[in-house]
């Protein structure tokens, strides 16, 4: 057992300061030591994209990262999505179009969907599902997934829009 | 890979965690633990592999916060330099490299998801020594020289000569890639990179084919071209760029590179590919990568 280190970071937009092991993921950090475990583990290999999280604004597989490592970094979450326990767009267009169903891969697929409207929020569809390549799901077919990012952009851009657009 | 998990969390083994700032700092930490320290870039190979115990290491090394492994930086006169920390997506998202580069640049952006890419560096990957790694033909192709410092000092080695068998590299312990340094593009040159992979993404190579090559009018000046996931290490195919010297880049030119450099593969069968598939891909990879970096280098 290795000696924990003091890791302070600011996760869903608030200072933290917690103790980790420099073997934990962060993954782990934010499950086990932090509480927060929306973000899920999958592969543990970076291949499905569960454990994803943004790191200074970007899309990580938390799994591939270790705790120490957050040291100084901005964190967002799953959980940092809502504000004040209001949905946001994102989340709930992905409601509204039946975006999942088991629902293990969604709080991954929400972190990289609000990467991608972060800094593209007019993708196309091929940006879209560009985007959400390293996130699996085995439920849907994928086509609610890309469709709900699409509404959500829709409406994050103009309200009106999207409105109209679904009358 | 891991094929079968026990149940419960699948944790890494103890591990010592050290993020020097210098360069002295780094190679005097990894000169101390030698054969049991390794450098972290992004982590998305050191810490699979870790955890698989497919390597062994008890201290980790992070390396991104030493300035000099996250310059990316351009000079007409003197190329590149590409710190080997810089993650693959500010390789992509830099306009100085998608327009001198833009195989590299491709290369950059097919390794993994945008969450790899997002943590991936380019020198990672080259370390990595893996002969399947995207960005390393795109290196060899451009004439790329790593930069190492160690304990005895600093040194310059092309990086076709940098992995030495699979998983395996030349550096010794204590030693540290501080970076690549790739040539400026002469005038009516270009690169590209291709892979063949059975689907649209998140794949690892069957064929790699990197190509970089200069013209003189419509006569090929230099060329190199570089092979992965088709030989033991990543290789350069020195026998199909000289087929294309002096030559028209017609037809009859590419289809001589081609076949040199499918004659220079040693690959094996393995789940993604048979020897004899990859020989064939070889081949049409190399035709294609050569066709698009002449159409580049025309505008160039």
């Amino acid at each position: 057992m290795s000696k924990k280190t003091a890791v302070e970071a600011t996760i869903n937009g608030e200072p933290v300061e917690f103790l980790c092991e420099p073997r934990q993921s962060l993954l782990e950090t934010l499950r086990d030591v932090l509480e927060l475990t929306g973000s899920k583990e999958g592969c543990l290999t970076g291949d499905c994209g569960a454990c994803t999280v943004l790191v200074d604004g970007r899309a990580v597989c938390s799994c591939l990262m270790l705790g120490v490592e957050a040291q100084g970094k901005n964190i967002t979450t799953v959980e940092g999505l809502a504000t004040k326990g209001v949905l946001s767009v994102l989340q709930n267009k992905f409601l509204e179009d039946a975006a999942l169903q088991c629902g293990i891969c969604t709080p991954g697929f929400l972190v990289s969907a609000k990467a991608l409207l972060d800094r593209n929020p007019n993708p196309t569809e091929h940006e879209v599902r560009y985007a959400l390549a390293g996130n699996l799901c085995r439920c849907t077919g994928y086509d609610k997934i890309v469709r709900a990012v699409l509404d959500a952009a829709r409406d994050i851009r103009s309200p009106g829009e999207a409105k109209a657009a679904a009358r | 890979m891991i094929l079968a998990r026990p149940g419960g969390f699948q944790v890494l083994h103890a591990i010592n965690y050290e993020a020097p700032t210098t360069l002295d700092e780094a190679v005097s930490i990894l000169k101390t633990h030698g054969e049991n320290a390794r450098p972290l870039c992004g982590g998305t190979d050191l810490i699979i592999q870790l955890r698989a115990g497919v390597r062994r290491t008890e201290h980790i090394v992070d390396v991104k916060k030493i300035k000099e492994l996250q310059v990316l930086s351009f000079d007409a006169k003197k190329g590149l330099r590409l710190g080997a920390a810089v993650p693959c997506i500010e390789i992509h998202e830099s306009d100085v490299m998608r327009r001198h580069y833009p195989g590299l640049t491709e290369a950059a952006h097919i390794i993994g998801s945008l969450q790899i890419q997002n943590r991936a560096s380019v020198g990672g990957n080259l370390c990595n020594g893996s002969p399947a790694g995207d960005a390393t033909p795109a290196l060899i192709a451009l004439g790329a020289r790593a930069r190492i410092v160690g304990p005895s000092g600093e040194r310059e080695v092309p990086v076709e000569d940098f992995v030495v068998s699979p998983g395996r590299t030349m550096l010794k312990p204590g030693e540290l890639l501080v970076e690549l340094l790739v040539p400026p593009p002469p005038p009516q040159s270009s690169d590209a990179y291709l892979r063949f992979i059975p689907r649209n993404e998140m794949d690892i190579a069957v064929v790699g084919v990197g190509a970089a090559l200069t013209l003189d009018g419509d006569k090929v000046k230099a060329a190199r071209i570089a092979l992965g996931a088709v030989a033991p290490t990543p290789i350069l195919a020195g026998k199909a760029a000289d087929a294309l010297i002096g030559r028209k880049l017609d037809d009859a030119a590419l289809e001589a590179a081609g076949r040199a450099a499918s004659q220079a593969c040693s690959p094996i069968d393995d789940m993604r590919g048979t020897a004899e598939f990859r020989l064939h891909i070889a081949a049409v990879l190399t035709r294609r990568a050569l066709s698009i970096a002449a159409e580049r280098a025309k505008k160039n």
